[in-house]
């Protein structure tokens, strides 16, 4: 298997033959800084794409065709038209939260991004605390959405912001849960160290029934934390016209609109590492042969194929069931998600102290 | 001998140079964090409008949690984050919205609550400075690296000397009173 951290190490070791070490580390800071924007706009642009064609393709339709071979440049074209849109200023609104609420929204976004471990040696912030950190980065964006709510002085805005509080709060519970059921299997935090005790099973198949409960708790929570499929109420355009986002335009407007892709991402690539594996290639105890042919393929093929799998069974929900009403929710997080959740968490707990797992 | 001592003194040199370096960056570093959190605290209490403050004191906290990654405590700079941030700044703000309108302001001071707030913060200032100037600090000891997760949860839940089982669990129960009180609360028929 490739080890990255080779390349990393060979452009610190040449930057620092003829830099002293603090101006080098500044420069590859960054360099790591426009790698993580360029990666994050590149995921933004294919999960639009897939959006479509995967929403289209539920609905039997054929969804974009006209530009570019299947409408590939498609989105390209969205993306410029996006960017060049004025920016509308609300009068009588706070024009300092106003302005400042979707950067609050994309600065959670990118710190939970740049988390994920893509491959082996290619994990950016890679703390002892890792899942800790990924979890309180993410529940930054909740502030962002209610000040967008909030300064945007519309009462949709308003009412789309509350409930976008209320849901993000009472999920970011139960996904926590059935995170921790995870590490009470690993008794590790450090995401490169949680891929790499999968190397000899993914945790779905090692932590069997717990495990699997708390990856479809997680897969549900998920859902909700990012508005989106069944529990997308806090931007329903029926009722709300778009939620929290009504009054912004252009790349206000784009930055929103990215944010809430990139981490639907986020949360399949979370899933991917913690539950099937990361980068880690599919290994079966005793198959030597098997294994080693695995082994071929590279860790950033497992891990997008994972994490873009993850994403299509969300895309999934979200094009097969109904929205629910936020009592409905609030319901299902408070009396059925958080009950089993801790039921579970001690299940797992009870599997692991007389050692039941694989 | 001679030849051994010079280049003693510039191993010394080169590695006294290294540090110096090293020291400015942490500098620069800290530098602009504790610039971030004073003006942003200044402005949180001084801003009229007080969703504007809660958002300030957002920014407070980030700068806060900063100094911690930058101490390399990179668990108190994630609980930082995820409790102060992530939590109560949520929660304020979430209050805020239900009890307050769009345009409230705050009513300028009066002269005599101005003399009051200003005479508190000079007595809190002059407390600070007088503990700070006062206590005789250890010498620094820095370990390199980060705090090992499970020494962290061990001196929590532990029982011996220097462990902190007993008032972990007696703010879990504080917790409970709340979340009673809570309930209690919005019941009310």
């Amino acid at each position: 298997m490739f080890d990255f951290s080779i390349v990393t190490q060979w452009i610190h070791s040449l930057l620092t033959s003829f830099l002293p070490e603090e101006v080098a580390v500044f420069i590859e800071c960054l360099a790591i800084g426009v790698c993580i924007l360029l990666a994050y706009a590149i995921i933004a642009i294919i999960m639009i794409f897939m959006e479509r064609k995967v929403c289209a393709a539920f609905q039997c339709r054929l969804g974009p065709m006209r530009v570019g071979p299947w409408g590939t440049i498609q989105v390209f074209a969205d993306v410029f038209k996006m960017l060049i849109k004025e920016i509308i200023a609300i009068r009588h609104s706070d024009k300092f939260l106003y302005n400042l609420a979707p950067y609050i929204v994309i600065l959670a976004s990118i710190m939970a991004f740049s988390c994920l471990p893509f491959s082996k040696g290619m994990e950016v912030l890679d703390f002892n605390v890792g899942i800790f950190f990924l979890t309180a980065a993410s529940s930054i964006g909740v502030v962002g959405i209610l000040l967008a709510g909030w300064s945007s002085n519309n009462k949709y805005s308003l009412i789309g912001a509350m409930r976008s509080g209320a849901q993000m709060i009472s999920y970011e519970l139960s996904m926590g849960l059935s995170l921790l059921t995870i590490i009470v299997l690993t008794d590790t935090m450090q995401l490169s160290e949680i891929v790499e005790r999968q190397a000899d099973g993914w945790f779905i198949f090692k932590g069997h029934i717990p495990a699997f409960i708390a990856f479809v708790i997680y897969l549900i929570a998920g859902n909700a934390e990012v508005n989106r499929g069944p529990f997308d109420l806090p931007e329903a355009e029926s009722e709300l016209t778009a939620g929290y986002h009504t009054e912004y335009s252009g790349m206000h407007f784009g930055l929103f609109y990215v944010a809430e892709f990139v981490n639907l991402f986020i949360i399949a690539g979370v899933a991917a590492t913690i539950f099937l594996g990361g980068w880690m290639p599919l290994h079966i105890n005793g198959l030597d042969g098997f294994n080693t042919v695995m082994d071929y393929i590279p860790g950033f093929v497992w891990f997008f194929g994972k994490a873009f799998f993850v994403v299509w069974i969300l895309m999934w929900f979200k094009w097969t069931f109904p929205r629910l009403r936020i009592d409905q929710i609030l319901t299902l997080e408070w009396k059925y998600l958080v009950p089993i959740g801790l039921l579970n968490l001690l299940l797992m707990v009870i599997i692991v102290v007389f050692d039941l797992h694989f | 001998m001679k030849e051994i001592l010079h280049f003693l003194s510039e191993a010394k040199y080169s590695s006294f140079i290294i540090k110096i370096v090293i020291m400015t960056l942490n500098l620069i570093v800290f530098i602009v964090l504790a610039l971030f959190i004073g003006v942003c605290s200044v402005l949180a209490v001084t801003t009229g409008r007080i969703l504007r403050a809660a958002t300030y004191l957002l920014f407070v906290l980030f700068g806060t949690a900063g100094i911690y990654f930058q101490l390399n405590y990179s668990f108190l700079g994630a609980v930082q984050l995820l409790i102060y941030a992530g939590g109560i700044t949520v929660l304020y703000v979430f209050s805020i919205l239900l009890t307050s309108s769009q345009g409230d302001k705050a009513e300028p001071l009066k002269s005599k609550k101005m003399i009051a707030g200003l005479a508190s913060t000079l007595a809190g200032l002059g407390i600070c400075l007088f503990v700070m100037l006062k206590h005789k600090y250890l010498p620094s000891k820095f370990v390199e690296g980060e705090l090992d997760v499970r020494t962290i949860g061990h001196t929590l839940m532990g029982m011996d000397k220097y462990q902190y089982v007993l008032p972990f669990e007696v703010i879990s129960i504080l917790l409970l009173a709340c979340i009673v009180g809570g309930i209690m609360i919005a019941r009310k028929r």
